[in-house]
């Protein structure tokens, strides 16, 4: 070992060890230090930092939120990329489907963001995920029809309770009903509403009645009068009701028309409320409750494929011929699957594991993007919270650097095991 | 965790493509039952549809992103993307030809750019040397000075932000394009060094011996020997170091100039200010999805083995 040889290492070395000296190894040192030491950064504050971790609400949220990540995230996208991983291998176009999962790898999280932003819009008509949620709540219960409609004080119907609405006088046999209301918006009227008829009550025994909607556009119909071009309230819900009981239904025709047997006779006609509940308008995803689980599943939308990626590598170098050996053995695919695949991939899986719970720790601009103003306290994680804290308005920089050192000491066993592998293998 | 795997093998595909011949079962038949073989028959079917809808699914955002890129503003606040199915309304590049007349969102490319190019070139030559002086050079302390360079493969950036703004606020580079180069260059060393000291150190003994016999020197052989052999793993970590900070928002949000901010950056302060303005959301992340995109469908080998060695960073 030479002089001028230890020079040139040091040459070759030099760049890299200032950087790491200056950019990484010393903010380590100093976030340990600053995170004694109060907002000011004046007054030494011992513990306090990390207390407040634990004891202010907004924090104890962030920490709490992460757990849920931490214990999440990682085990879907790892159970996905598994079954991924596993399906693909004897299929032809495996690749082209791994291209397509694995592809959001390459993207920004806050292109991703913007991305799901999109998918969880809370109108249905925009959001897909509500526009699904809709679509599918609806094929089960049927859609209100006029969350606003309501009659005008001349009109033979007033308020009761529950939302209903009630005929002032009770049903008189021989003249046809009129079950007038205001306060539909044109677009929210049924596409294939008609201009309402009063249909003459048959002769006998059943009666007739017609609802529509009091209101002719552009003005100029009367109140209470079925004027031409005032459309018949589809699909309006008319139940005749003696002493609490309800004893007939109907529903409205395009028309408005609908019929009551003869014996509501004196009974009172009601509109139940179902007519005017608002319409299910899907899933709040970035509200308080949801806005965990929906973030989470724009992470695994992105990193499903990268689990996928490595497990697949690993079931690339499985012996072809144990797995053989199990099915001539009379083993099913299931049973493969379960004793042998799994077992032989548990390395894998523990490193694509714990990268992704390393990853997971320091999850920042999915969160900062996709939580809406108002959820951002509910969605808050601790790498949000540092930035908050450290750049935020109020910062106090205390708290910031505690957040960091917690950070830092949850992947120290990770480096630890990092360390004493490369131990192992590097004595050359 | 997983040691650096073989760079020339890594890809998204299978490593040797198994060709089934046609018509020959996975299994003897005598292990199997008629009814095993038409239930995994059955099966076969089933997962294929799965995987179909699976890859459907996972696509479905993106293409929801893209169209809502492409429609007017008016019929994106009224219907959802998937309109155009069952009604096509005019596509257009509307909202494209707003955002490049768009002097922040242009401007912010650019900012982009000046940020990824320096950092990731600086990281290969900065990583190369130090990787060549941990394979191949003896000096004291150098293993533990390499086991040292790993442990902080996992170090968060988030424990350098704070000391790092106060640092560069105080020698004057907090919120300029050297300052986030460097931050960058910095995060991205342990893992470029970690990757091509193992690299390097594969290579041949008796390669460099003979170099050496011939009597180039450390520099001439480091620049004529070592870096033409390193190219696959140079190539795998500046796709991985590229997208890295193509991508990245966080360090821009703090270092970087935010006058001219990188388009995530940019794309950021838009969500912020206007919320929901898919417009020019829309085409501002397709803007930025464009290059990593590109990158990664035509370096997809490289950046997979850089992934897969990156693994636990």
């Amino acid at each position: 070992m030479t002089g001028t040889r230890r020079v040139v290492a040091a040459v070759f070395l030099l760049p890299a060890l200032v950087l790491l000296g200056a950019l990484v190894l010393y903010p380590i040192g100093y976030s340990v230090y600053r995170s004694f030491f109060d907002q000011a950064g004046t007054g030494f504050a011992g513990f306090d930092n990390y207390e407040a971790l634990f004891t202010d609400d907004t924090i104890l949220t962030a920490v709490k939120n992460n757990a849920i990540w931490v214990v999440f995230a990682p085990t879907v996208a790892t159970a996905l990329g598994l079954i991924f991983a596993v399906l693909t291998e004897r299929i032809r176009w495996g690749t082209a489907f791994k291209l397509i999962v694995f592809m959001p790898m390459a993207i920004s999280m806050l292109a991703a963001g913007i991305i799901f932003r999109l998918v969880y819009d809370q109108a249905p008509e925009r959001g897909v995920a509500n526009a699904v949620a809709v679509s599918v709540h609806d094929t089960f219960n049927e859609s209100a029809g006029f969350p606003k409609a309501r009659p005008l004080p001349v009109h033979p119907l007033e308020k009761a309770a529950g939302g209903t609405f009630v005929s002032k006088e009770p049903i008189r046999a021989g003249e046809p009903l009129r079950v007038p209301l205001v306060g539909v918006a044109p677009a929210k009227m049924p596409g294939d509403a008609r201009p309402a008829t009063v249909t003459p009550t048959p002769p006998g025994d059943r009666i007739s009645g017609t609802a529509w909607l009091d209101f002719t556009r552009g003005g100029g119909g009367k109140p209470n009068v079925v004027d031409p071009e005032e459309l018949g309230l589809k699909g309006l819900k008319v139940e005749a009701v003696k002493d609490g009981e309800v004893i007939a239904t109907a529903t409205a025709g395009a028309d408005g028309v609908f019929t009551l047997p003869a014996s509501a006779d004196g009974a009172q006609l009601r509109l139940p409320a179902d007519n005017f509940r608002e319409p299910y308008n899907g899933v709040d995803w970035l509200g308080p409750s949801l806005v965990t689980p929906g973030i989470i599943g724009s992470y695994v939308w992105m990193w499903a494929g990268f689990a996928m990626v490595l497990i697949a590598a690993g079931l690339a170098g499985l012996p072809r011929e144990l797995l053989e050996a199990a099915r001539v053995d009379g083993a099913n695919e299931w049973q493969v699957f379960r004793r042998i695949t799994v077992p032989m991939l548990a390395p894998v899986l523990a490193v694509v594991l714990v990268t992704l719970m390393i990853n997971v720790l320091k999850v920042f601009d999915l969160v900062f993007i996709i939580a809406p103003g108002s959820s951002q306290d509910d969605a808050n994680v601790l790498a949000l919270q540092l930035y908050r804290s450290s750049f935020g308005t109020d910062a106090d920089l205390g708290i910031g650097s505690a957040i960091a050192v917690l950070l830092l000491l949850l992947v120290i066993p990770v480096m630890l095991v990092n360390i004493r592998r490369i131990r192992k293998e590097g004595r050359r | 965790m997983s040691s650096a795997p073989d760079v020339n093998t890594a890809r998204i595909g299978r490593r040797k493509a198994v060709t089934r011949q046609p018509g020959v079962p996975e299994a003897p038949k005598a292990a199997q039952s008629l009814g095993a073989r038409i239930a995994a028959r059955a099966g076969g079917g089933v997962m294929r549809v799965f995987l179909v809808l699976v890859a459907l699914f996972w696509l479905m955002p993106t293409i929801g992103l893209l169209l809502s890129s492409l429609r007017d503003p008016q019929d994106i606040a009224a219907t959802g993307w998937w309109k155009i199915f069952t009604a096509p309304s005019e596509l257009t590049f509307e909202n494209y030809q707003r955002l490049l007349d768009n002097s922040t969102i242009t401007g912010s490319l650019g900012s982009t750019i000046m940020i990824t190019v320096p950092s990731t070139v600086l990281v290969v030559v900065i990583g190369s040397f130090a990787g060549y002086a941990f394979a191949w050079m003896e000096f004291p302390g150098r293993d533990w000075l390499f086991l040292l360079v790993v442990g902080l493969l996992v170090v968060p950036v988030q424990v350098a932000l704070i000391p790092v703004s106060e640092l560069f606020g105080a020698i004057g580079i907090f919120e300029t394009t050297l300052g986030v180069v460097l931050f960058h260059t910095a995060f991205g060393l342990p893992f470029a060094i970690f990757l091509l000291r193992n690299f390097f150190a594969e290579i041949p003994r008796e390669l460099l011996e003979a170099a050496r016999l011939d009597g180039a020197g450390e520099i001439r052989l480091f620049t004529r020997v070592v870096m033409p052999l390193g190219g696959p793993a140079i190539a795998s970590l500046g796709i991985f170091q590229f997208l890295w900070v193509w991508n990245d928002m966080l360090v821009a949000l703090i270092f970087a100039d935010s006058e001219s901010p990188p388009i995530t950056v940019a794309l950021q302060q838009q969500v912020r200010q206007f919320g929901n303005n898919i417009d020019v959301l829309a085409p501002g992340a397709f803007v930025s999805m464009v290059i990593p995109l590109a990158v990664f469908f035509a370096f997809q080998r490289q950046f997979v083995s850089g992934v897969m060695a990156g693994a636990v960073k």
